[in-house]
């Protein structure tokens, strides 16, 4: 087959991916996207578990050790079918806490430790590296294949050219899609859907070379099965030790390896989807294995010995003739090796830019939170951490050349993955486990790992010198790498399992039992293991009070966005019982916050940011005692009582604040009645000298015009203010008509600010606007609308005190609701005042410099009422900002 | 002839005032700010002074206070204006020390006659 | 917790909760089958047997797979004593 067109079908598939991962993004954006949650997507991204080194590399296995290549299968499936056992915990906690990664689990579990995490950042990336390179050293593999043993002839360009494309698209697609959004929790619709598709198309690759396989060049099943007991695959004996420990370790890492607890966990995260995964996911590994033996089996008949068995799912179509088979088999390969790098890259990536980026930047500059833009930090982080961790194993695969089989690296990766699992388990069941032997725990598995097997995996004198090998370091003959402490009779792989496992699980209990927690590890412990008791009201960590609202919502901010954050506290203010969008700092707002946070930048880094707000993590003596006495009924009883307690002071609050409107309100109602005389007497007293003086009747005629013409003002003056005492009382009274219509906010705001362009003509004014999103055909009642709209303006006019005013204005379209906000750079509206400019006649100096009555905004808030709408106050801006919010179509009946 | 002294910040009273004790002989200066009431009253030594009770700047009651304090306008007659109802403004405005007190809308002849009154004439 | 449980369930809860005890017990056979080949080997017979061993597994996957699917449905959506472990 030409390399063009190879090439060209690559790249048709690639665009083609994009494509479905673009459109998925789509439509999860307008949120007609349920079908990309269902289960169905939910099992085929599970499939990133098989790779490559499944998808070539099985056969090549299957043809060296027979059926040993079932245990990294078999392993899984008990995970799968026991899902009520772990998986289920897993993912509730995952859901509840926010977790990012698996870093972020374990950091998150002991007391949001960030060395914990650091330390499996760290293995993650070690381990990972050379499956990596695994995954292009096999894609670039299978564009040898195509290059060399065809009639047509033509060689590989260069095969680390092709490698560094291969890395460099991937890079790309991981960026694109992966680094979107900030929030691991709603996000990253596209990867995920584009797995989906490529995991159908290694399944049907595969399947389909099986086919031909048995079908075409065995007959049938019962041939085949006559054709294995005949093939040397049947001189394997199985070795007892291997088949335990295989299935052992796989089984540890479909839960451990980074990926997997990427789809899992952190893109999935419900547990019904996790019930139908249970046996789909099996199933689709029992397809997958289905026919690597019977490949395996013909590939040894038919082809050369020379032939590399890792390459028979492509080298045996293209033996055949079978030009299309061994095409599709190529983009199977394909795609089992570029789903892996993709999500594995994103699960790493956000892993360092959480654990290892994140931290060190706050600590170089602790005053960011509040001031400096977070989120593109983080994502900026992201995006050079894939690229970073493509460049590793790409590097990887440089170095070491490619050419160790496939299964040894995919097996060494694993068990490094597994050494995550004590800590995991033990995490997540035991809640004696500490971060003191957890941090022990993993070192030593670490560094058992890397001892034992990662470093040997070099080979003689590759980084450990031969003479260890033999002798031992300085000639300790007992710790020797593939023989400790004397053991020397087993298998290495074997060897490796057992000590890391052992000595880690071991580190990690006996540092749990001979440590003491801190009183926030013991919290996490407690809402990890304890994750299934529903209302979990247990002690919490943040000192009461202390936090401003504001402050919070500012932070909030800079990290999930200003929507996203405006969004989220005025949910939270409307559960507490409160309007507008400051929802009290009480420490289960604060708690929730940070788990929202912790979404985005990670358990520890989250925490750390909110102490720089709130102060240091600060738990109370009985909430301490509550920890300690650790009585579960205590513990309840305790939480009862803050509950009460905070409810308490909540209502107390509430109570106070009511209060302070009411008097506020009296001391108005008060003024008012002698606003309104001083604003009807002012008028009607120039009104009344004057036709006293026209009366008279001696004037000259250009006095009596300039003095007609002032009474004439004043009257109108005056009609404008009784016009707005009775517009507002039968807005008030609900017995406004309203003439609905389609209106376009983009037209209306063009005639609101011509309209409100003659409040202080003099004032040069900058006007911000986005054109585009304000094309929006509302229907309303536009002169309505409009009368709100000029008023929000003419009050920009008229109180920004700016030296240069300017007024942006941002039309947004969400769920069938508009809002249009309106803020400006001035000083804004002081906290206190922020409750009572809406009221009648609340004008905040007391004189009339602006010359309006003080019935503007009254006014604004009851025209947006009856158009089934709100008008408030958006803290936080910098200026004094301002939300109409109206519904894009009002029915008449909620007229 | 004599000198009357006006604070009002509503543009239009202030200038029916003016025409009216103008046609009478008066000579007026208007001035449309509180803050700058007491630096006018002694580089003018108005003979009466007319003075808003809501004024920018300065309120009328603290400008009263202030002649009364100072012996040289301690009995400078004032004449005071409110658009606000009466009672307690009334009160205050007596308290405070002013001549006389007068709600908006007036009658020309009203105000005339309380200004002769007050000048003696 | 001092959550009242009641001593006897109702008929429906009471399957539920059987279901989840087959569902923990599900892998630990699964385990147990899958592991049965280490002891076969190095098998009485001369002849290989890998064929028959790779039969064997395959159908004892496929049994397990079939066992999951019967019992998933029936776990999720009770909601009623979600959780409370005995």
């Amino acid at each position: 087959m030409p390399f063009n067109i190879l090439v060209l079908t690559c790249v048709t598939y690639v665009a083609l991916l994009f494509l479905v991962a673009f459109v998925a993004e789509r439509r999860a954006g307008i949120g007609r996207a349920r079908w990309l949650r269902s289960p169905a997507v939910y099992t085929l991204s599970l499939s990133v578990y098989c790779t490559a080194w499944t998808f070539y590399g099985a056969v090549g296995y299957a043809a060296r050790s027979g059926l040993e290549f079932l245990t990294i299968y078999l392993g899984p499936t008990l995970v799968f079918i026991g899902w009520w056992w772990v998986l289920r915990k897993l993912v509730r906690i995952g859901r509840k806490q926010r977790v990012t990664s698996i870093a972020d689990l374990i950091s998150s579990r002991f007391g949001k430790s960030n060395l914990l995490g650091v330390i499996v950042t760290l293995l993650s990336v070690v381990a990972m590296t050379p499956y990596i390179a695994l995954q292009l050293q096999s894609v670039t593999q299978s564009f040898g294949v195509f290059a060399s043993g065809t009639p047509e002839g033509w060689a590989l360009p260069n095969r680390d050219a092709t490698a560094i494309w291969v890395a460099a698209g991937l890079a790309l697609f991981s960026i694109l899609f992966g680094t979107r959004k900030l929030d691991a929790k709603e996000q990253h619709h596209g990867v995920v859907t584009a797995i989906a598709v490529e995991a159908v198309v290694k399944l049907v690759a595969l399947l389909a070379v099986g086919g031909f396989v048995v079908w075409g060049l065995a007959d049938g099943p019962s041939d085949i099965f006559r054709r294995i007991t005949e093939s040397p695959i049947s001189d394997w004996e199985l070795q007892p030790d291997r088949w335990f420990g295989l299935m052992f370790v796989s089984a540890a890492a479909v839960i451990s390896l980074p990926r997997m607890f990427h789809v899992m966990v952190v893109e999935g995260g419900d547990e019904s989807h996790l019930g139908r995964a249970s046996w789909a996911f099996p199933a689709y590994l029992m397809l997958m294995s289905l026919f690597i033996v019977p490949i395996a089996v013909v590939g040894l008949e038919r082809m050369p010995s020379s032939a590399n068995p890792d390459m028979f799912v492509l080298t045996l179509p293209l033996q055949e003739g079978q030009g299309a088979l061994a095409m599709l088999a190529f983009l199977g390969g394909f795609s089992s090796a570029t789903s892996m790098v993709i999500v594995e890259a994103i699960a790493l990536a956000t892993m360092v830019s959480n654990h290892v980026v994140m931290p060190v930047w706050l600590r170089l500059r602790p005053d960011v939170a509040m001031t400096g833009d977070v989120r593109g930090v983080v994502l900026m982080a992201r995006r050079v951490s894939i690229i970073a961790i493509l460049a590793l194993g790409y590097g990887y695969y440089r170095m070491s050349g490619g050419s160790t089989a496939l299964a040894s690296i995919g097996l060494i990766a694993f068990v490094g993955a597994a050494q995550v699992l004590p800590a995991m388990l033990g995490g997540i069941f035991w809640r004696g486990a500490s971060r003191f032997g957890a941090g022990l725990g993993l070192l030593m598995g670490l560094i058992v790992w890397a001892y034992t097997l990662f470093l040997p995996s070099f080979g003689d004198d590759g980084v450990i010198p031969a003479h260890v090998f033999a002798l031992g370091p300085f000639g300790i003959g007992w710790l020797r790498p593939q023989a400790l402490f004397g053991v020397s009779g087993m298998d290495p792989l074997v060897h490796a399992i057992v000590w890391s496992m052992v000595l880690n699980a071991s580190a990690f209990a006996l540092g749990s039992i001979f440590s003491f927690p801190g009183p926030v590890e013991r919290m996490q412990g407690a809402a990890f293991v304890n994750v299934f008791d529903e209302d979990q009201t247990g002690p919490q960590g943040w000192a009461r009070g202390k936090a401003e609202p504001e402050t919070l919502l500012m932070m909030a901010g800079r990290i999930l966005g200003e929507e996203p954050a405006l969004g989220f506290f005025e949910a939270e203010a409307r559960r507490q019982g409160k309007a507008g969008f400051l929802p009290d700092a009480t420490p289960e707002f604060v708690e929730l916050l940070e788990r929202r946070l912790a979404g985005s930048v990670g358990a520890a880094t989250a925490h750390a940011m909110i102490s720089q707000i709130v102060g240091r993590a600060a738990v109370t003596v009985e909430e301490l005692m509550a920890v300690a006495n650790e009585t579960a009924q205590i513990m309840e009883y305790s939480a009862r009582l803050e509950a009460q307690q905070d409810e308490l002071t909540r209502t107390a609050r509430q109570l106070r604040e009511a209060n302070e409107k009411l008097t506020q309100l009296s001391i108005q109602k008060d003024a008012f009645l002698s606003q309104i005389s001083h604003e009807l007497r002012t008028p009607m007293t120039s009104i009344r000298a004057f036709s006293e003086i026209l009366t008279e009747g001696d004037l000259p005629p250009g006095m009596v015009a300039q003095y007609g013409r002032i009474i004439h003002d004043e009257a109108i003056r005056l009609t404008r203010l009784l016009d707005d005492l009775l517009d507002l009382s039968v807005l008030e009274n609900g017995t406004v008509q309203l003439n609905l219509g389609l209106a376009n906010i983009q037209t209306l705001l063009d005639k609101a600010l011509a309209a409100a362009g003659s409040t202080k003509p003099e004032r040069v004014f900058t006007i911000i606007r986005d054109l585009p999103s304000e094309n929006l055909f509302v229907r309303t009642d536009a002169d309505r609308l409009l009368q709100v709209f000029i008023n929000l303006i003419s009050n920009a006019r008229k109180y920004c005190d700016s030296d240069s005013p300017e007024l942006k204005i941002t039309v947004r379209q969400r769920a069938g609701r508009v809002s249009v906000d309106f803020i400006d750079n001035g000083k804004g509206i002081p906290k206190e005042s922020q409750a009572i400019i809406f009221e009648k006649f609340a004008r905040l100096s007391d004189q009339s410099r602006a010359g309006g009555a003080g019935l503007g905004l009254a006014i604004c808030r009851e025209v947006m009422a009856n158009l089934g709408g709100s008008v408030s106050y958006l803290p936080g801006q910098g200026g004094a900002a301002f939300r109409a919010t109206l519904p894009l179509r009002l029915d008449r009946k909620l007229a | 002839m004599s000198h009357v002294l006006l604070i009002e910040d509503e543009p239009n009273i202030a200038e029916a005032i003016r025409f009216i004790l103008t046609r009478d002989g008066w000579s007026v200066s208007t001035l449309q700010d509180g803050a700058a009431a007491m630096a006018a009253v002694h580089d003018q030594k108005p003979d009466i002074v007319i003075l808003d009770l809501m004024l920018p700047g300065r309120s009328g009651l603290e400008i009263v206070e202030s002649l009364r304090a100072d012996p040289a306008t301690h009995g400078l007659p004032v004449l005071m204006l409110t658009a606000k109802g009466a009672g307690r403004e009334r009160e205050a405005a007596e308290r405070a020390g002013v001549s006389q007190f007068m709600t908006k809308p007036f009658s020309n002849a009203d105000i005339l006659a309380s200004v002769r009154a007050l000048a003696g004439r | 917790m001092a959550r009242r449980v009641p001593l006897f369930l109702k008929r429906r809860s009471y399957r539920r909760r059987r279901l989840r005890d087959a569902a923990r017990l599900l892998p630990v056979f699964g385990a147990f089958f899958f592991l049965l080949p280490v002891l076969w080997s190095p098998g009485e017979s001369p002849a290989p047997d890998t064929a028959s061993d790779g039969l064997y597994l395959f159908v004892v996957w496929f049994l397990l797979i079939l066992a999951a699917a019967a019992l998933a449905p029936g776990l999720d959506g009770g909601a009623d004593d979600d959780g409370t472990e005995p």
